[in-house]
């Protein structure tokens, strides 16, 4: 559900930018079609929606699906928190849309600096829609945060040591403690800003004393290490497609891990860099740069191992790893304009240019979507029970990859010609030609888009030739494969023993996979519910409510909200118990239908190395 | 061993499921001390910002933050006194400290709400200056935590009276006593650094 949204919210966050790409490209000495205000408008939702909307919900989804799979465990640890996450971040999309119809959107960027964003220069709903979407879902995202942690700390299977973690769960374990110790400040920064906006208090006003300052720091102290969040699982996906397709053992795994945590606690120390030209002292600027910089070395470790791993391995060119590859180019490009950027006299002069853009989108767009693409392709079997047409899929890869540079390289040299960012008329004849090749590089990743909507629909036209009988398409490594596709509710009917990494290639290697059980237990599932439901809902006509601020009708829901906390509260019945008899139903047409499915689906590939051996003691 | 204590002990799963929920707390208790430090941090850089308005001396009395100071600190300690009761599962004792703890936890807002409304009639309000704003978010943030506390507390009274402790209940109630003495480490922080500064 949570991808769903997430591939909702990324069709419009596209048409946005498709907007701004044409409008610039034609506005050369004009007006182009979009009048300033609305352009304004665009650009604020495209990166909100982008970043909140889209990469949020899409980690969290993925996070939901596998998370739990890999560390042998039944659920995460909260199941109805999750629904309450998902439904709040749900209830953030819906105001964001609203505003669509009724009302207009912010107009000051996804950041939302003041004193723009301030009630004196910016009047009416629009920046409002944009702080309520972006507290309520902040506070799901929180929650997540903590949910997933917890799950990984103590629902681990007998065996599952924390260094015998694969590593998608590794990323997720450091990305969930950015989560609950980052989301903090953007709500503090947010809710500041709407008591700025609502009661007229003064923390970031122009005059009795406000600091708008101080909204930039907490708004990147949450700012920076929100790039990391986004980042790191998509790291974690590309670590598991690297070893599963070249058919190695992940290159380098301590050091890795160690990658991870490096990065997680450096993305706390660089928030400055995001505005050295504020003024502050040469000192505080050269703290910030060095410390921008150091973060570019665990990456570089990073990007080390999966080479080595693909070294000697047997490459296969799935769509997962077709996007791996992508990225790694790609990437390496992105981390150089960025240390470049790191360097205070360099981002004075490249301060706010579309250089600026270029960098950024050349970090998320192959860091952060190709990895979540990658693992949407790599793990929707386990979802849906059958794969994704994979001609489609190298199709959309090549388009995003084509268009990505077409795209993005010519911002660069904008940049460099000092073109400012969020431009919506201009009047250097030498910008045009660049920004017509920008427009066509975006017209190419729309037609990626294109594919991925094709692949979907022609995969699921021919699923009955694309079953996943086995659970185990890629000739996988971890636990989650070890479940059948789609997996129980239960997940595991055992829970396995873990005696090594890559688990469930051990387990396999040692004989010892699809073991039937002498019998079977009973099993304690969550009952469904829908007061996660009604708080999202809730949550949603609250937001609405601060916006307009029609007082009696957030009142209302906050009450609901408490009554329904309240009857969750005091219901200490909330699982039922799956009766061994069913499990062993389920769990035998599973048995039937793996006697009829290949040993290893992978054989058939040309690329195959053969069968699961046991690995050399490391 | 009385019966209510039977319907305390728990299996090995349960005991599993408690545990993660405290850890779960826990972690979001530390998510909420990040917001208190952010506000905190906010209020110093912002203490000196009165815009010519009145200053800390000018608006705080340290009688009345001592008496908020007391009241708070009994209240933990009398929520202390009520887990002690809840581990000898004495229902009317842990029913008589909730609602001491609550009645303590209530004489505190009526304290600092009295506070906020002579601020505010003399026109020494969050909307004067920027130092008031970040005062009374601070503040006030703390406040808010503390009614909810209070809510909660009034709901487990209700749990403890119609359900008994059973194991579920303590459960809750151990995450409730977190939470409040939580509360009340923010107060002293909160006494510290905006009172004591403010006046002396």
């Amino acid at each position: 559900m949570y991808v769903m949204v997430a591939l909702v919210m990324l069709m419009r966050g596209f048409i946005d930018a498709a907007m701004m790409r044409s409008q610039q490209a034609i506005a050369y000495n004009n007006e182009g079609y979009l009048p300033p205000g609305h352009f304004d408008q665009i650009f604020s939702s495209h990166g909100t929606i982008m970043i909140f909307f889209m990469a949020m919900p899409f980690l969290s989804g993925l996070i939901n699906l596998i998370m739990p799979q890999q560390i042998g465990s039944r659920d995460v640890a909260f199941p109805f928190m999750n629904s309450i996450s998902l439904w709040l971040t749900t209830a953030g999309a819906g105001l964001v849309l609203i505003s669509l119809v009724i009302g207009k959107f912010s107009t000051a960027g996804w950041t939302g600096y003041p004193p723009y964003s301030g009630s004196q220069y910016t009047p009416g709903v629009g920046v409002d829609y944009w702080l309520w979407a972006v507290l309520i879902s902040g506070i799901g995202s929180t929650m997540s945060g903590i949910n997933f942690l917890v799950t990984i700390v103590k629902c681990r299977a007998p065996g599952m040591t924390m260094f015998r973690l694969p590593l998608f769960t590794w990323t997720v374990f450091v990305t969930s403690i950015l989560m609950i110790f980052a989301f903090p400040a953007l709500t503090v920064a947010c809710g500041a800003l709407m008591l700025d906006r609502t009661l007229g208090f003064h923390f970031f006003t122009n005059e009795a004393g406000g600091n708008m300052m101080n909204y930039i720091n907490l708004f990147w102290l949450w700012g920076h290490p929100e790039v990391y969040i986004l980042i790191l699982p998509a790291f974690g996906v590309f670590s598991e497609v690297v070893a599963v397709f070249s058919q190695k053992r992940l290159f380098g795994y301590i050091s890795l891990v160690l990658a991870t945590m490096a990065i997680g606690i450096l993305s706390f120390t660089v928030w400055l860099h995001r505005f050295f030209t504020m003024g502050s002292s040469a000192r505080v600027n050269s703290f910030f740069g060095t410390m921008t910089t150091i973060i570019a070395v665990p990456t570089g470790v990073k990007v080390f191992d999966w080479l080595l791993t693909m070294y000697r391995g047997r490459i296969i060119f799935k769509p997962p790893m077709l996007y791996t590859l992508g990225f790694l180019v790609t990437f390496v490009i992105g981390g150089l304009s960025g240390v470049l950027l790191a360097l205070p006299p360099i981002d004075y002069l490249m301060h706010n240019t579309t250089f600026l853009i270029a960098h950024f989108h050349n970090m998320i767009i192959p860091g952060v979507l190709f990895g979540y693409l990658a693992g949407y392709m790599f793990w929707f079997p386990k979802a849906f029970g059958f794969k994704l047409n994979e001609w489609w899929g190298a199709a959309s890869f090549w388009c995003w990859i084509i268009g990505f540079y077409l795209a993005f390289m010519p911002l660069y040299v904008l940049g460099l010609l000092g073109m400012p960012r969020r431009m919506e008329h201009y009047e250097i004849a030498a910008w045009q030609p660049h920004l017509i090749v920008a427009a066509i590089g975006a017209f190419i990743i729309f037609l990626g888009i294109v594919c991925l909507g094709v692949q979907l629909a022609v995969s699921i036209r021919d699923r009955n030739k694309a079953l996943d009988l086995t659970g185990d398409p890629w000739n996988g490594r971890s636990l989650e494969w070890a479940t059948s596709s789609p997996a129980a509710p239960y997940n595991f009917a055992v829970v396995p023993q873990v005696q090594s990494i890559d688990a469930w290639w051990d387990m396999k290697a040692r004989g010892v996979a699809y073991q039937r059980p002498a019998e079977y237990e009973d099993i304690a599932i969550p009952k469904n519910t829908f007061i996660g439901a009604v708080i999202g809902g809730a949550g949603f006509v609250f937001g609405f409510a601060m916006v307009w601020y029609i007082w009696w009708l957030a009142i209302l829901c906050l009450a609901v909200i408490f009554v329904a906390i309240v009857i969750r509260a005091s219901d200490d019945d909330t699982d039922y118990v799956m009766p061994a008899s069913e499990v062993k139903k389920i769990e035998d047409a599973r048995f039937a239908q793996l006697a009829k499915a290949p040993k290893n689906e992978m054989a058939d590939d040309p690329g195959f190395a053969g069968q699961p051996m046991p690995e050399p003691s490391t | 061993m009385t019966a209510a204590a039977d319907a305390m002990t728990v299996t090995p799963q349960d005991a599993q499921k408690y545990e993660e929920k405290e850890f779960g707390f826990w972690l979001y208790l530390m998510s909420d001390a990040i917001i208190f430090a952010c506000l905190f941090a906010t209020y110093l850089v912002m203490v000196g910002n009165a815009a010519g308005g009145p200053t800390g001396k000018d608006v705080f009395s340290l009688e009345r933050a001592a008496a908020e100071t007391a009241l708070l600190l009994f209240s933990s300690t009398t929520f202390g006194v009520a887990a002690v009761a809840l581990s000898q599962a004495d229902r009317p004792k842990v029913l008589l400290w909730l609602a001491v703890t609550f009645a303590l936890g209530a004489g505190f807002i009526v304290l600092e709400f009295g506070e906020f409304a002579g601020m505010i009639a003399e026109g020494a309000g969050p909307d004067r200056s920027g130092f008031l704003s970040a005062f009374f978010t601070l503040v006030g943030t703390h406040g808010l935590h503390v009614s909810v506390g209070l809510l909660w507390i009034l709901v487990m009274m209700g749990q403890v009276l119609f359900k008994g402790l059973t194991a579920p209940v303590a459960s809750r109630v151990m995450r409730l006593g977190l939470f409040w003495h939580f509360l009340d480490i923010i107060w002293v922080v909160i006494f510290s650094v905006v009172y004591l500064p403010g006046l002396l």
